[in-house]
């Protein structure tokens, strides 16, 4: 048993595979979860500041996204754009390159587009836990509105979302497992691809579960940890 | 939007609604009761009990439902000693079966959290109040720990509802159809992405409305201040 799953690994090495798709899964993760913090940012304080027409839009956008299948945001940004890109990469030739990068920016708009959704309700719930006291006390300094966002409401609010933005991060690295379905190689698809030569779809997806299990647990820590250091001197929580 | 594609596509994904429906109930009736079952073992003096159950909830909070569906489904599949026990094979054989499984699990470990963090909030002074009245430590559960978790706990489990619903969709990785997969057929047969996908969303939204609106209606029926 032991001996089989050696050559299995190693010599035949799927050990290497694997690990190469669990970097692409963690590099898209960290690629969509970034661009749809960065996105989510300026949307949420739209929200927050209640612009009219903008804030219903935000709020719909993110009720439809949290409200559907990661699945099925998946399915709509795949087919809905493969036509498109089809046309324009054959028009200015470049046929060959588009099919090979295609699967990896969808997929990494479609993480963006889903933790982009989470990301605005934490941001904006942490942006109304900010003491309205604090805020009172920088406009009697007479302290411009952008300076009060950028010194005092955003480091404040950032330090209140960062347990939200820990579970978004969680999900969002499990939900890049989705992306497999549209031929991303990523991990899932990585094991799928050995389960399936292989016919040992046991461990090869077991590995993938350990695998995932890994990521989660070490952002788990290293996100602890954070909070600890930005929780310093604010008393014990 | 184009209305015969609407009429079209309509009755498919109703049928698959049925689907989706029977998954998220069947995932919400067992995993509910399963998962106060496992939040109590996680606060339980036993350790063995203890540690079982920690890292039962460990392992399926840590890792993709994906992965999870594909090890009841392909990987178990393997095993023979699973393949020649009937009621283990029908269990697992079953596209179907083996998705409600695994939302049954997966829910499972997330209603644990939910109910170990209910149970630990309960003041201390009221179950000392039930044991020094004489109930059983059975009745000090029933009339006291359990109503009491159940209302801390019930805003957290109304969101872990309308997570089932979603995670349901994974079904259609599993050859079962239910909306999603009707949803990628119809997408990819007629080429009507966003109608399609508008008349999904519609469905999706509808059912975590009524089981968001079911659950607000219990939890005000439930609370203390009327």
């Amino acid at each position: 048993m032991l001996a089989e799953f050696w050559i299995l690994m190693v010599e035949r090495g799927w050990a290497l595979a694997l690990l190469r798709g669990s970097a692409v899964t963690i590099a898209i993760g960290l690629l969509g979860m970034f661009l749809g913090f960065v996105v989510a940012t300026p949307l949420a304080v739209l929200r927050w500041q209640k612009v009219a027409v903008v804030s219903q839009l935000v709020d719909s956008y993110s009720i439809v996204v949290r409200g559907v299948p990661g699945l099925l945001v998946i399915y709509l940004l795949f087919f809905g754009s493969v036509d498109m890109v089809k046309t324009v990469a054959t028009a200015f030739g470049y046929q060959d390159s588009v099919d090979n990068a295609y699967p990896y920016i969808v997929g990494v708009i479609a993480i963006a587009a889903i933790s982009c959704a989470y990301s605005i309700e934490v941001i904006r719930g942490a942006l109304q836990a900010v003491p309205y006291g604090l805020l009172e006390a920088a406009k009697s300094l007479a302290l411009p509105t952008g300076i009060t966002f950028s010194r005092i409401t955003f480091p404040l609010a950032l330090r209140l979302a960062l347990g939200g933005i820990n579970n978004v991060w969680q999900m969002t690295i499990k939900d890049t497992s989705l992306i497999s379905v549209i031929g991303l190689q990523e991990l899932m698809r990585t094991a799928a691809i050995g389960a399936g030569i292989t016919r040992s779809p046991f461990i090869f997806y077991c590995i993938a579960a350990a695998l995932f299990f890994g990521m989660t647990a070490v952002s788990q820590t290293l996100f602890s940890r954070a909070e600890r250091a930005l929780n310093r001197g604010f008393g014990a929580r | 939007m184009n209305l015969d594609i609407v009429t079209y596509a309509i009755p498919f994904l109703l049928v698959g609604a049925k689907t989706t429906l029977l998954i998220a109930l069947f995932g919400i009736v067992l995993g509910f009761p399963f998962g106060i079952v496992v939040g109590l073992g996680r606060g339980s003096k036993n350790r063995v009990l203890r540690n079982i159950c920690d890292s039962y909830c460990a392992i399926f909070r840590g890792t993709p439902m994906l992965v999870q569906i594909f090890i009841i489904y392909y990987g178990l599949a393997q095993v023979s000693f699973i393949r020649h026990n009937p009621v283990l094979w029908w269990l697992i054989g079953e596209g179907l079966n083996a998705a409600i499984l695994a939302v049954v699990l997966n829910t499972g470990a997330y209603t644990a959290e939910i109910f170990r963090t209910a149970f630990l909030s309960l003041p201390k002074g009221l179950i000392e109040a039930a044991e020094a009245c004489g109930m059983s430590p059975w009745h000090v559960f029933t009339r006291v720990k359990f109503p009491l978790a159940l209302r801390q706990a019930l805003p957290a489990y109304s969101s872990e509802a309308a997570i089932v619903v979603k995670e349901s969709s994974l079904a259609s990785t599993i050859t079962v159809l239910e909306i999603t997969g009707y949803a990628k057929r119809l997408m990819s047969e007629t080429f009507a992405i966003m109608d399609i996908f508008i008349i999904t969303a519609a469905l999706y939204l509808a059912m975590n409305v009524v089981a968001l609106t079911a659950l607000k209606l219990l939890e005000r029926r439930l609370s203390f201040v009327r």
